[in-house]
């Protein structure tokens, strides 16, 4: 199991980047569940359809972690759209990739990402309705 | 400090027992079915080394049979009856906490038409003997239960299901892969017809095990070949490995089984002092003196595995993370243990090398880190 991730993979799982909770975010999306053993919650604050800043709670083994950072370093500074166009497989290339099995069940914080975007785009677009 | 934790797995070979062996590797070499010297030098050393672990059993040397492991006797004993016995019926009943060696061959036989019954456990994996009761019927003719787990360390009372086995005239075999040399079995007194026992798992070689076989139990072997081993394992005897084998049995003690115990107790109440939310997973007592399994709430094993293995400490994991199936281990799952409490669980499994400055070490190791990565969860 160890030996089939790569070094990258290990130093984003040893020292994560933008990990833990966030004041006041704008949006927050969770996927996962603990049956499945992963579950990643993404904190969002957002200026002018910028990502200002991102924060990423996860519960999960090695690549769970791994990419939950990475896509935190993707994310960052994007648009909404941008950060929309997000992939799995964009994760995955840039830690240079993971074991097949970890590519469906742990590299769900992309998912997480696009979820808070919808949370978020759908209170705006409320909020637009009701001031209408 | 390198601590390894994971003897469960496997142990490391005890240098005297790799000493003993080297010279049935250049000097007695000899194939122990040849009649010239070099035959009966192999051969005499087989008969020693049969007659110790006939000893630890309190049995015939003849009721010995030297395999490749403990894989290869589980499906030599459970297969190895059941093709025997096909015409008396067709029912076995075994656990779902088993070992896969065990598991697989039931499978394995349900194809060739094998009804099998897998009892359930409770809370901290122990069998209910009224279930096993209740399962027998007239058609069974094997029950296969481990005499102690691996993954949590729970030793079924043998005896009790011994003797129900023989009260209604059915085989009973145990895979005592894990217990062996730490719990005994003495033949005489408890009933069992089988036993599966494997070297690597007390400081022994690996590619060695043995199977008991009491005598007049019937049994059909799996591999044609010649006759060795009473004619029940064909195949030329492993003589280094069998010798091995035999020595690390000699080298077991009544003492390292009091030092594990302490030790054990040393760690989970070392844990559970200082780390909040962890749960032992299996019984306090009536637990192998080598096994420690505890989840730490929040956080997933495999994390946790490889934040200690780059503090060279080894462990091992229940959690679905680290197997190829992604299912949680199927013990903790029987035992009712929730997934997310499964996925956070840690076996420390210790052997008659570990001290207690490891003990100590593997504590003040594990409490930064858990709280690291509980920092970072979302279940916290």
């Amino acid at each position: 199991m160890m030996d089939d991730y790569n070094e990258k993979v290990i130093d984003n799982f040893r020292n994560p980047k933008n990990m833990g909770s966030m004041d006041n975010p704008d949006a927050e999306g969770e996927v996962g569940n603990p049956t499945c053993g992963d579950i990643m919650k993404v904190f969002l604050k957002i200026d002018n359809n910028i990502i200002k800043d991102i924060k990423v709670k996860t519960f999960g083994c090695v690549a769970a972690i791994a990419t939950s950072s990475k896509m935190t370093e993707l994310a960052l500074g994007k648009t909404l759209e941008e950060a929309k166009d997000l992939t799995r497989d964009m994760v995955a290339k840039e830690l240079g990739g993971l074991p097949a099995q970890k590519m469906h069940c742990s590299n769900l914080s992309v998912e997480a990402l696009h979820k808070a975007i919808d949370n978020y785009q759908k209170k705006h677009m409320t909020k637009e309705h009701t001031t209408d | 400090m390198k601590v390894y934790l994971d003897n469960g797995a496997t142990t490391m070979t005890d240098p005297q027992v790799s000493d003993t062996m080297a010279k049935y590797f250049t000097e007695v070499y000899g194939n122990a079915s040849s009649l010239h010297s070099f035959g009966k030098s192999a051969k005499e050393a087989l008969d020693i080394s049969r007659r110790i672990i006939a000893d630890s059993f309190n049995a015939d040397s003849r009721e010995i049979i030297f395999t490749s492991g403990g894989t290869e006797s589980d499906n030599l004993a459970i297969k190895g009856v059941a093709r025997a016995l096909k015409d008396k019926g067709n029912h076995i009943i075994t656990s779902k906490i088993e070992h896969p060696a065990v598991l697989n061959s039931c499978k394995s036989l349900e194809k060739e038409g094998f009804r099998i019954t897998y009892l359930d456990v409770d809370e901290n994996a122990f069998i209910d003997l009224n279930q096993l009761k209740e399962s027998i019927t007239a058609e069974t003719i094997l029950v296969t239960l481990m005499h102690a787990n691996n993954e949590v360390g729970t030793i079924q009372p043998i005896r009790r299901i011994g003797q129900i086995c023989k009260d209604n005239n059915i085989i009973f075999h145990t895979d005592a892969v894990q217990s062996y040399t730490k719990v005994d079995i003495d033949t005489k007194k408890i009933p069992v017809d089988l036993i599966s026992i494997s070297s690597h798992k007390i400081h022994g070689p690996k590619g060695v095990g043995a199977l008991y076989i009491k005598k007049g139990t019937p049994l059909t072997k799996l591999s044609d070949g010649g006759s060795h081993e009473f004619d029940v394992r064909a195949g030329t005897e492993n003589i280094s490995g069998i010798v091995g084998f035999a020595k690390s049995v000699d080298l077991s003690t009544p003492e390292h089984i009091k030092l594990q115990n302490r030790l054990k107790d040393q760690l989970i109440d070392g844990i559970q002092r200082s780390i909040p939310d962890t749960v032992l997973n299996g019984p306090r007592d009536n637990r192998l003196c080598s096994n420690i399994n505890i989840s730490f709430r929040y956080i997933e094993g495999e994390s946790l595995l490889m934040h200690l293995d780059m503090k060279e400490i080894a462990v091992s994991t229940g959690s679905a993370c680290s197997s190829k199936k992604l299912e949680p281990s199927h013990v903790l799952l029987a035992m009712g243990i929730r997934p997310e409490h499964a996925h956070g669980s840690i076996r420390f499994t210790i052997s008659r090398f570990t001290t207690k400055e490891e003990i100590d070490y593997t504590i003040d190791t594990l409490k930064p880190i858990v709280e690291k990565l509980r920092a970072i969860s979302p279940l916290k």
